[in-house]
C-alpha cells in the first residue's frame, strides 16, 4: 500500500496528490508517468509525475476525474492508502537547451507539462508557458508555471482570464509577432494537440507531443498503448508518451481511445449511483 | 489390483484413465476449470499402467529430468505423500506442471506404452500427486539451511524465476523477487487463463516459497524503477537472476491493423484474467470488449490463441473463430487444448490468411478480408510452406480481431543495462550450462533468452541457473532430496 501524504483540490475535479513512493521520487524524470490501482478491484491507470521530492521520498500526481477511477482517486485525503503505484515508466523528455521554447497545457494537461516546463528552464532555454483552461476556475498551478516562465501567458475560453481564445490562437499570436521559436511542447486533448501541430509544422517548429494512449501494464507487453507515428506502430508506454507532433496520427489516437466509452459510462455511472446511496458524492 | 503381484497382461489390459472434465456445453458458460482431476482409484490404475522400464526413456523426455518411473511406482503403491516428495526433487510446481506441459510432446510422446497402447498419462499423474498435496493440508516445506550471506536478486516471477528463487533459498540464500505487475506468477497469472490453471493454485505454490524466506516486491520494474546494476551496487545483491520473459507482442503489419477492436492477445488476455473482467463492472474496474453475440477471430494457432478465442467464447462470441495459415497438425498449440477448443464450439478457418481489416466509418472493425492457402513445399524447418490461392479471397464479418502470432523481447533490460549481450533477435545470450550473461553474476533464463517457449522450460532454466549462482557465490551443493 502506499500512503498519501497530502490531498488538495486545485480546481473543480482536479487534485493534486502527494504519494510515498521512494524508489520512484529518487529515480524519475520530466515526462515520465505511474501506473496506478486504487485497490483490489481497481484498473491500472497513468497518471503523470508532476513533481517528486527525493529527501521525503514522495512524488506528485494530479488528476482530473475523468471517470470512474479518476473520480474515486479525487475523494481520497492524506492518511488515506492506494493499492500499487509503479513507476516511473516512459522515456524521459528530451531535454536540451534549444533556445526559445514553448510549452502549451490544455486543461489537466497543464499540469503534465509542467514538470518538462521546468526542466527546460533548468537546462537554459528561454521558457515561454501557455497554459489554457475553458474559464477562469480551472485555471491550474498559474504560480508554479511563472516560476519556471520567462513569459507565462494563460487563456480561457469564456475569455473569464487572461487572453480570451485558445491556445493555438495565442501561440499563432507569438509566430506572427516574429519571434523565434525553436521548440513546442503541447500537452492537453487530443484535438487541442492536433491543432499546435497543425500551427507549428508550416514554420517548421520541432514539436513535441505527449500522447495519452489507453495502458494496462506499462511495460511493453499489452501492446494496449500502440499509436501511430511516421507511418510505424510505436508503444506508448515504453517508446513514449512524447513523440514528434507532426508524426503523429491523431485521428487513430482519438479512435481507439474510445474503444471502452460504452464500458467506461456504465462503470461511471454505478459508481455516481453508490456515491448517492451512501450520501458522499 | 495389488501392485506387487500384478500380471503383464493384466496391466495392458488396463484403459489409459480418462481425464475428468467439464461438459462442454456447461463449461463456455463458467470460467471454472476445465478438467477436474483423477480419481485417487483412477490415479493408481494409471499408475499400474507402467511397466518401471529399466531404462525409463520418458526421463529423457522431460526437460527436468523428473523421476517418472519412481513417482508413478509410489503413486501405484498408494504413497501419494512419497510421490510427492519424489516429483519435488526435480520440479517444485508439480501442480502446474501437470496442468500446462505439452505432455504429449515430451515425456509421454516417449513413453513405450504409447508404441502399441495409449502412452501412460504422466502429466495426469503429476498433476494428481501435486494436488494430493495441496489438498491434504499436509504441504511439505523444504528443509532450509542456515542463511549463508548471500543476497540474490530475482527479476521477474514467472516460472523461471519463482523456481530460480526456490532453489537459492533451499541453498540457505537470502532471495528478493521483483516484480513489475501488481500480481506474481508472470504468464501464470496474466496469460494462461482460469479454466486451464486455477490463479488460487499459483497462490498456494507463492505461500509455499514465502514460507521459505524468500521475499516478493511488486510494483518494481527493473530498467526504471531500478536498474541491474543499482540492485548489485546499491542494494548489495551479490548476484542478479532475470526472469522477466517475452513481452512485445508483434503484429502483422497489415492494413487496418490499428482499427478500435483489433487488438493484441496479450491484451485481452490480461484484460480477463489478470484484471478480471469477466466480473466488469461489479468487482472489476477494468473493462474487456463486449463479445456478447459478436464474431471474434483470433489469428494464430498457439496455446496463446486457444486461451484467446475459448476466452472469448466465454464472455459470449457468438462465433469464435481460429484462422491459421497452416493446417492443423502444423499448430503449436498443444493437442488437448485444441481438441477442447473444438468441442466447445472454436470454429477453425485453417490454410487462410488476413490480407486486411475493413472498418465503418467511425474506425471500427467490421471485417477481415482473407485468403486461402494450399501447402506448398516444405521450407528449412520442415513444415510445408503455405502459399496463396489466386481468387479466394473473401470477407469474414468480425467485431474483434486478437491478433495472437508472438512476442519479441521487452527492451527495457538491454536498454538499461548494456553490458548484457543480446542476440539478432535480442533475446539475452547465456552459457547453457550455468544460464550467466555475459555481464559478471547476472544470469537469465526462461522465455527472455529463449524466445515464447514453455513453463517447463523456464523451469528449468532457472534450477540451472540457481545451481550456478550457488556454486559461484558459495561453492556448495545442497542434496534436494531433503524435503
Ligand atoms: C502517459 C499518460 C499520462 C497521463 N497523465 C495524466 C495526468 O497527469 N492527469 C490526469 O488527470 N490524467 C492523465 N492521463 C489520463 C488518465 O490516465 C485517464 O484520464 C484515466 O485513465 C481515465 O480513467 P477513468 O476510469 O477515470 O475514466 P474512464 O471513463 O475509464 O476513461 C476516460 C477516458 O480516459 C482514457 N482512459 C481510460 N482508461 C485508461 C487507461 N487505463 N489508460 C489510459 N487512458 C485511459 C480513455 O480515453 C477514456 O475514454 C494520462 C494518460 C497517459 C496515457
Ligand atoms: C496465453 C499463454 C498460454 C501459454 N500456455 C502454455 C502452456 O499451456 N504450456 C506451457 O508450457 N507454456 C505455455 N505458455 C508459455 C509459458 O507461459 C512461458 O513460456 C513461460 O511463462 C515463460 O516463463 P518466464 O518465467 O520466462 O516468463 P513469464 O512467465 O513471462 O514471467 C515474466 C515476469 O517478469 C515480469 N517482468 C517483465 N519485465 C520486468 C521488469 N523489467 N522488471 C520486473 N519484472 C518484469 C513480468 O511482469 C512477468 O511477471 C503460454 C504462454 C501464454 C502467453
Ligand atoms: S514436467 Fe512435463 S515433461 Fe516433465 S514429467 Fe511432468 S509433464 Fe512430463
Ligand atoms: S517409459 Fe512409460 S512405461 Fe516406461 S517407465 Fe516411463 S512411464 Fe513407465
Ligand atoms: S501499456 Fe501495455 S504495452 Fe504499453
Ligand atoms: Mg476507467
Amino acid at each position: 500500500m502506499y500512503r498519501i501524504v497530502s490531498a488538495i483540490f486545485l480546481a473543480e475535479n482536479i487534485k493534486k496528490i502527494e504519494i510515498e513512493a521512494p524508489r520512484i521520487a529518487k529515480k524519475r524524470k520530466a515526462g515520465q508517468f505511474v501506473i496506478v490501482r486504487i485497490n483490489q478491484n481497481g484498473e491500472r491507470i497513468p497518471l503523470t509525475i508532476a513533481d517528486s521530492n527525493p529527501e521525503t521520498g514522495t512524488i506528485t500526481i494530479i488528476a482530473q476525474g475523468a471517470g470512474k477511477s479518476t473520480r474515486e482517486l479525487n475523494r481520497k485525503e492524506a492518511g488515506d492508502s492506494i493499492a500499487d503505484v509503479v513507476g516511473p515508466l516512459g522515456t524521459p523528455s528530451h531535454i536540451e537547451n534549444f533556445g526559445t521554447a514553448v510549452s502549451i497545457g490544455g486543461g489537466v494537461g497543464t499540469a503534465i507539462a509542467y514538470p518538462t516546463a521546468a526542466a527546460l528552464k533548468e537546462a537554459g532555454n528561454y521558457v515561454i508557458t501557455i497554459n489554457g483552461a475553458r474559464s477562469k476556475d480551472l485555471v491550474i498551478l498559474e504560480e508554479e508555471m511563472k516560476a519556471v516562465s520567462d513569459e507565462a501567458y494563460i487563456t480561457t475560453d469564456d475569455g473569464s482570464y487572461g487572453f480570451h481564445g485558445f491556445v493555438t490562437q495565442k501561440l499563432q499570436e507569438l509566430i506572427d509577432s516574429g519571434k523565434k521559436i525553436n521548440f513546442v511542447l503541447a500537452i492537453g486533448p487530443i484535438p487541442m494537440m492536433r491543432a499546435v501541430a497543425e500551427v507549428t509544422r508550416p514554420h517548421g517548429i520541432k514539436t513535441v507531443v505527449s500522447l495519452n494512449p489507453i495502458m494496462i501494464d506499462g511495460t511493453g507487453m499489452c501492446g494496449g498503448c500502440r499509436v501511430t507515428v511516421g507511418g510505424e506502430v510505436k508503444f506508448g508506454c515504453i517508446d513514449g508518451p512524447e513523440f514528434d507532433a507532426h508524426q503523429v496520427d491523431f485521428k487513430n489516437l482519438a479512435d481507439r481511445n474510445r474503444i471502452y466509452q460504452h464500458e467506461e459510462k456504465e462503470a461511471d455511472d454505478t459508481f455516481a449511483h453508490q456515491c448517492n446511496l451512501t450520501g458522499q458524492a | 489390483m495389488d501392485a506387487r503381484t500384478i500380471t503383464a497382461k493384466e496391466r495392458m489390459a488396463i484403459p489409459r484413465q480418462e481425464m475428468p472434465a467439464q461438459d462442454p456445453q456447461v463449461r463456455i458458460g463458467n470460467f471454472n476449470e476445465v478438467n477436474l482431476g483423477l480419481t485417487p482409484e483412477q490415479a493408481q490404475q494409471e499408475a499400474l499402467r507402467c511397466i518401471q522400464c529399466k531404462d525409463p526413456v520418458c526421463i529423457a523426455g522431460c526437460p527436468v529430468s523428473i523421476k517418472i518411473d519412481q513417482f508413478i511406482k509410489l503413486i501405484a503403491e498408494g504413497d501419494f505423500m512419497g510421490a510427492v516428495r519424489k516429483i519435488k526433487e526435480d520440479n517444485v510446481l508439480p501442480s502446474i506442471c501437470g496442468r500446462v506441459c505439452p505432455q504429449e510432446d515430451q515425456c509421454e510422446k516417449v513413453c513405450v506404452i504409447g508404441k502399441k497402447h495409449k502412452p501412460v498419462a504422466i502429466g495426469n499423474l503429476e498433476r494428481f500427486v501435486g494436488d494430493y498435496e495441496r489438498m491434504s493440508g499436509q504441504k511439505i516445506d523444504p528443509v532450509i539451511p542456515a542463511p549463508t550471506g548471500k543476497k540474490v536478486a530475482v527479476v521477474g516471477s514467472g516460472p523461471a524465476g519463482l523456481s530460480c528463487a526456490n532453489d537459492l533459498a533451499q541453498y540457505g540464500h537470502k532471495v528478493v523477487v521483483f516484480e513489475a505487475l501488481h500480481e506474481l506468477g508472470g504468464v501464470l497469472m496474466y496469460g494462461i487463463p482460469e479454466f486451464r490453471l486455477p490463479k488460487e493454485i499459483v497462490r498456494e505454490e507463492l505461500e509455499g516459497l514465502r514460507r521459505m524466506g524468500i521475499e516478493f516486491r511488486t510494483d518494481v520494474v527493473v530498467g526504471r524503477t531500478i536498474t541491474v546494476d543499482e540492485l548489485m551496487e546499491e542494494e548489495g545483491f551479490d548476484a542478479v537472476f532475470i526472469g522477466v520473459g517475452a513481452g512485445l507482442p508483434w503484429f502483422m503489419g497489415i492494413p487496418g491493423e490499428n482499427l478500435v477492436g483489433v487488438l493484441a492477445a496479450n491484451e485481452f488476455l490480461t484484460r480477463v484474467n489478470l484484471m478480471k473482467a469477466y466480473d466488469f463492472p461489479k468487482s472489476s474496474d477494468t473493462p474487456v470488449f463486449d463479445c456478447k453475440g459478436k464474431n471474434v477471430a483470433v489469428f494464430g494457432g498457439g496455446n496463446t490463441a486457444m486461451d484467446a478465442v475459448r476466452t472469448a467464447k466465454r464472455l459470449g462470441a457468438e462465433h469464435a473463430y481460429i484462422v491459421y495459415r497452416r493446417s492443423e497438425k502444423e499448430m503449436p498449440a498443444r493437442e488437448e487444448e485444441i481438441h477442447n477448443a473444438l468441442q466447445e464450439g472454436v470454429e477453425f478457418l485453417l490454410l487462410t490468411i488476413p490480407l486486411e481489416f475493413i472498418g465503418d466509418e467511425k474506425a471500427w472493425l467490421t471485417g477481415v478480408k482473407c485468403q486461402k492457402m494450399e501447402l506448398g513445399e516444405p521450407d528449412d524447418s520442415g513444415r510445408r510452406r503455405p502459399v496463396a490461392v489466386p481468387g479466394s479471397e473473401y470477407v469474414l464479418p468480425i467485431d474483434m480481431a486478437i491478433i495472437s502470432i508472438g512476442n519479441g523481447s521487452n527492451p527495457l533490460i538491454r536498454q538499461t543495462t548494456p553490458d548484457i549481450e543480446v542476440s539478432k533477435k535480442e533475446t539475452i545470450v547465456v552459457d547453457v550450462n550455468t544460464m550467466q550473461t555475459s555481464k559478471e553474476n547476472v544470469y537469465a533464463g526462461g522465455d527472455i533468452v529463449t524466445g515464447g517457449a514453455t513453463v517447463i522450460l523456464a523451469m528449468g532454466a532457472g534450477r540451472t541457473a540457481a545451481a550456478a549462482i550457488n556454486e559461484k557465490l558459495a561453492g556448495t551443493a545442497k542434496n534436494f532430496n531433503e524435503w
